[in-house]
């Protein structure tokens, strides 16, 4: 167990430190102090407790949430690139469900929103999987267009059904007090990290220690030896894969709108979708590592707001870092996978 | 691997010489080596008297040699006339002369390639060959999949090729196209020519044996059914139509690839459906893709162990896994079966071929089934490991398991079975007791006439 566990902390923490040269390098030539810029980003992560609970935690849960769905996915082998949709098909029944129930206790009234949300993650990844299932389509094609319709989706809904009463901004009203989640004391940081984490853990128990984690992990690595020699449906596995991812990023949106906005409105995750599959690939698919990527990349986009705030530095910047972080992780995949193949073949050659 | 070994073949202008043997005899090896795609290790090849390098394909078609493959090579998305010119590498098109014309008869120059029938595409396969200006086709079982009316067609185009000068290797198994169409015969057993000669003077049976071979008559010392005895009584465990197979028979499964023995091996596995077979009790399946359909690289071999018995109560709990349970379990079978091995930990893509099929052994016999299907159980193997697992699969039969094995080595299921069944065209029969392989090879050919089948 230790030595993937060493290889990953190795490989992330290069990654971590080319990144940051190359923004460091880049800010030199593009005329900034990389100094003053890099220190603006820290201190927008982590410069003061309301950065860290308000900007970099509030940022982290929900990459992790998703990340973890995604997660689920990879390890089946099947690649949901829609979670940004889903994230917005289940802020939208969040925010439905979230102005009806006005007075009821905040238990059933959270309880029910997330189970919205939840619903409607799963529906909207039901069509790619019936296509995956039915004639073959390729979920990345599916998921990722499905997309754009959610996003169009959520720009009609708060120009129509569900604007505000006062029809002025495109946005749907707050939603009932009792749907809103405490938050930390003198912070913005809401209950929802400790969904984040419980969610982290019960992945952890399914992945590593249920015949369910198991399957799949076997028809994400070998699909066809999972069905002769392990008699596993791998078409059903993935199926219910995606539809858990889905489900996933949907509580996901219902938990941003519990805990953070109260309202939907347009571009109400700035990429949470797609962050996540940066924070799932660079976790390796563990959850306990997508806590951490997820802190990550929850403090890179926080202190990337700190950054255009005190330096002027364009937050963008802080996505070439995060390019240059992944691309560096892959390389280094691919270089061990290489040099693993290499060792594999030694005792085969004795053999013959 | 060596697939050939000091075979050689001519090929001369005006001529069809066909090229048979079993599978893996080595054919399409000598084949590709004369069409550049593969470099033999040794020897040397003339075209027209002198010695060439075919270090690539291109280089076989410069000198006008045209290999026609078993699966199909046009581009599915273009017409036939553009499949032509890609081939001809003019963009102006190409038209066909000769025998060309002949094969363009039926095949609209418009058409998708991929909205072609089987023998149309073959017939675009040929003439993309021709295309390249090929004098000599090496064509690699091109009946195979044809009906007779477009066998016969085939032929006389073959005929025809030849006679205004061409020159065709002609790759089977079929015996009757041999002596129909080709002037003369090689025939290659495991990489050797066993029989070279005119093709006139051959028989079906002169070509069977040297095909199958006659120097190996079957070696049955061990395998023969005296310990078959205390399990008599104990029921079927496979009925195939009326064939019953028993605990305690080691049954061996001869046939020519594409009869559909894998076929009835899975549908015994109950991965498929062949019309007659019933199964009673639990199966376990050797696959014989150790790497794609038996193990999971990846995992280690603890979780591989858990792949095929999932559901065991030994470390299955509901919906939980005990793998400290399932590891120590893959301690002990590492040692029963003496896999060379780190550990259960270890990933099972590291492990040689040899330990990977004994891992894969005592996965099998872990699930205690009543019937043990194992397809090429020896295939890249050593010689000691072979011999290790032939007693094994001795042992196994002998401790009341029906167990059942297809090699692409008669020679193998000869000397490991006591009741040896032959697929031919997905029908099966039972060979007498203490047949020969020349007996069985005929079986397995077809070449006795049995219910007026050729």
């Amino acid at each position: 167990m230790s030595g993937p566990a060493a290889r990953a902390l190795l490989t992330g923490t290069i990654a971590l430190l080319t990144g940051f040269a190359v923004l460091a390098m880049g800010l030199a030539a593009a005329g900034y102090d990389p100094v003053l810029a890099l220190g603006a980003l820290w201190r927008g992560a982590f410069g003061s407790w309301y950065a860290l609970t308000s900007a970099t935690l509030v940022r982290s849960i929900p990459l992790i949430i998703l990340g973890l769905g995604l997660a689920l996915g990879f390890r089946a082998g099947v690649f949901n690139i829609g979670a940004e949709g889903q994230f917005y098909a289940g802020a939208i029944a969040a925010t439905w469900v979230g102005l009806q129930v006005t007075g009821w206790p905040a238990f059933a009234a959270v309880g029910a929103v997330w189970l919205a949300a939840l619903v409607a993650g799963t529906l909207w990844i039901v069509v790619p999987v019936l296509l995956k299932a039915r004639f073959g389509v390729l979920e990345v094609i599916s998921t990722l267009l499905l997309n754009f319709v959610a996003e169009a989706t959520v720009s009609y809904a708060v120009t129509g059904p569900l604007m505000e009463a006062k029809r002025i901004y495109p946005q749907s009203d707050p939603i009932a007090a009792t749907a809103r989640l405490p938050v930390l004391p003198g912070s913005r940081l809401h209950l929802g990290i400790l969904v984040a984490l419980v969610l982290a853990t019960l992945f952890w128990w399914l992945f590593t220690r249920t015949a369910w984690g198991f399957r799949l992990r076997a028809v994400g690595l070998g699909p066809r030896a999972a069905e002769v020699s392990g008699r596993i449906s791998s078409g059903r596995v993935v199926a219910v894969a995606l539809l858990c991812s889905g489900a996933l990023a949907g509580l996901g949106g219902g938990v941003e709108i519990t805990g953070v906005t109260y309202t939907l409105f347009q571009n109400l995750s700035p990429g949470y979708g797609f962050t996540a599959i940066a924070v799932a690939l660079l976790a390796r698919n563990h959850p306990v590592g997508v806590i951490f990527t997820g802190l990550l990349f929850g403090a890179l986009e926080a202190g990337a707001q700190g950054m255009q705030r005190e330096a002027g530095v364009p937050a963008v910047a802080v996505q070439v870092t995060e390019a240059v972080i992944i691309l560096v992780i892959v390389l280094a995949e691919v270089l061990v996978r290489r040099a693993g193949t290499l060792r594999a073949s030694e005792p085969a050659a004795d053999e013959r | 691997m060596r697939a050939v070994r000091g075979a050689d073949f001519s090929l001369a202008a005006g001529e069809v010489h066909a090229l048979v043997g079993e599978n893996g005899a080595g054919k399409s090896t000598l084949m590709h080596i004369a069409a550049g795609l593969v470099p033999p290790d040794a020897g040397t090849v003339h075209v027209d008297g002198r010695e060439v390098r075919l270090h690539s394909p291109r280089a076989a078609r410069d000198l006008g040699i045209g290999m026609v493959h078993q699966h199909f090579t046009s581009v599915a998305g273009l017409t036939v006339a553009e499949n032509l010119a890609l081939a001809a590498g003019r963009l102006d098109g190409w038209t066909a002369g000769g025998v060309g014309t002949r094969l363009m008869e039926g095949l609209p120059p418009h058409a998708l390639a991929s909205g072609l029938s089987v023998a149309q595409r073959q017939r675009l396969e040929i003439l993309k060959a021709l295309a390249t200006g090929a004098r000599v086709l090496l064509l690699d079982e091109p009946t195979a999949l044809l009906t007779p009316v477009e066998v016969e067609a085939l032929h006389d185009l073959i005929r025809e090729f030849v006679k205004s000068g061409g020159a065709v290797a002609l790759i089977t198994h079929k015996l009757r196209e041999v002596l129909g169409t080709s002037d003369r015969v090689t025939v290659l057993r495991r990489g050797i020519v066993t029989l070279r000669g005119m093709t006139a003077e051959q028989t079906e049976q002169s070509l069977a044996q040297a095909m199958i071979g006659v120097e190996g008559v079957a070696s049955s010392e061990e395998g023969s059914g005296e310990q078959r005895a205390p399990f008599a009584a104990l029921g079927v465990t496979v009925e195939i139509g009326v064939i019953e197979l028993r605990p305690g028979d080691l049954v061996g499964i001869a046939a020519v690839e594409g009869n559909g023995h894998r076929e009835l091996l899975r549908a015994i596995a109950r991965l498929e459906q062949f019309p007659g077979v019933r199964v009673t009790g639990t199966v376990a399946l050797v696959p014989e893709d150790r790497t794609a359909e038996g193990l999971i690289g990846e995992l280690s071999l603890a979780e591989n162990l858990v792949l095929g018995l999932g559901a065991d109560p030994r470390w299955a709990r509901r919906a939980r896994l005990d793998w400290n349970a399932a590891r120590r379990r893959t301690a002990e079978l590492i040692e029963a079966f003496e896999i060379v091995a780190p550990g259960p930990d270890a990933p099972a893509g590291t492990l040689s071929g040899g330990n990977q099929q004994k891992l894969l052994l005592a996965r099998a016999l872990e699930t205690r089934p009543s019937v043990l299907v194992m397809e090429n159980p020896t295939r890249g193997l050593d010689v000691r490991t072979t011999e290790e697992m032939h007693r094994r699969l001795r042992a196994t039969a002998t401790s009341g398991v029906t167990v059942i094995i297809h090699s692409t080595d008669l020679d193998e299921v000869l000397a490991l079975a006591n009741r040896v069944l032959v697929v031919h065209r997905r029908g099966v029969r039972e060979a007498p007791r203490g047949a020969d392989r020349q007996a069985v090879g005929e079986m397995m050919l077809g070449v006795q006439p049995v219910n007026g089948e050729p």
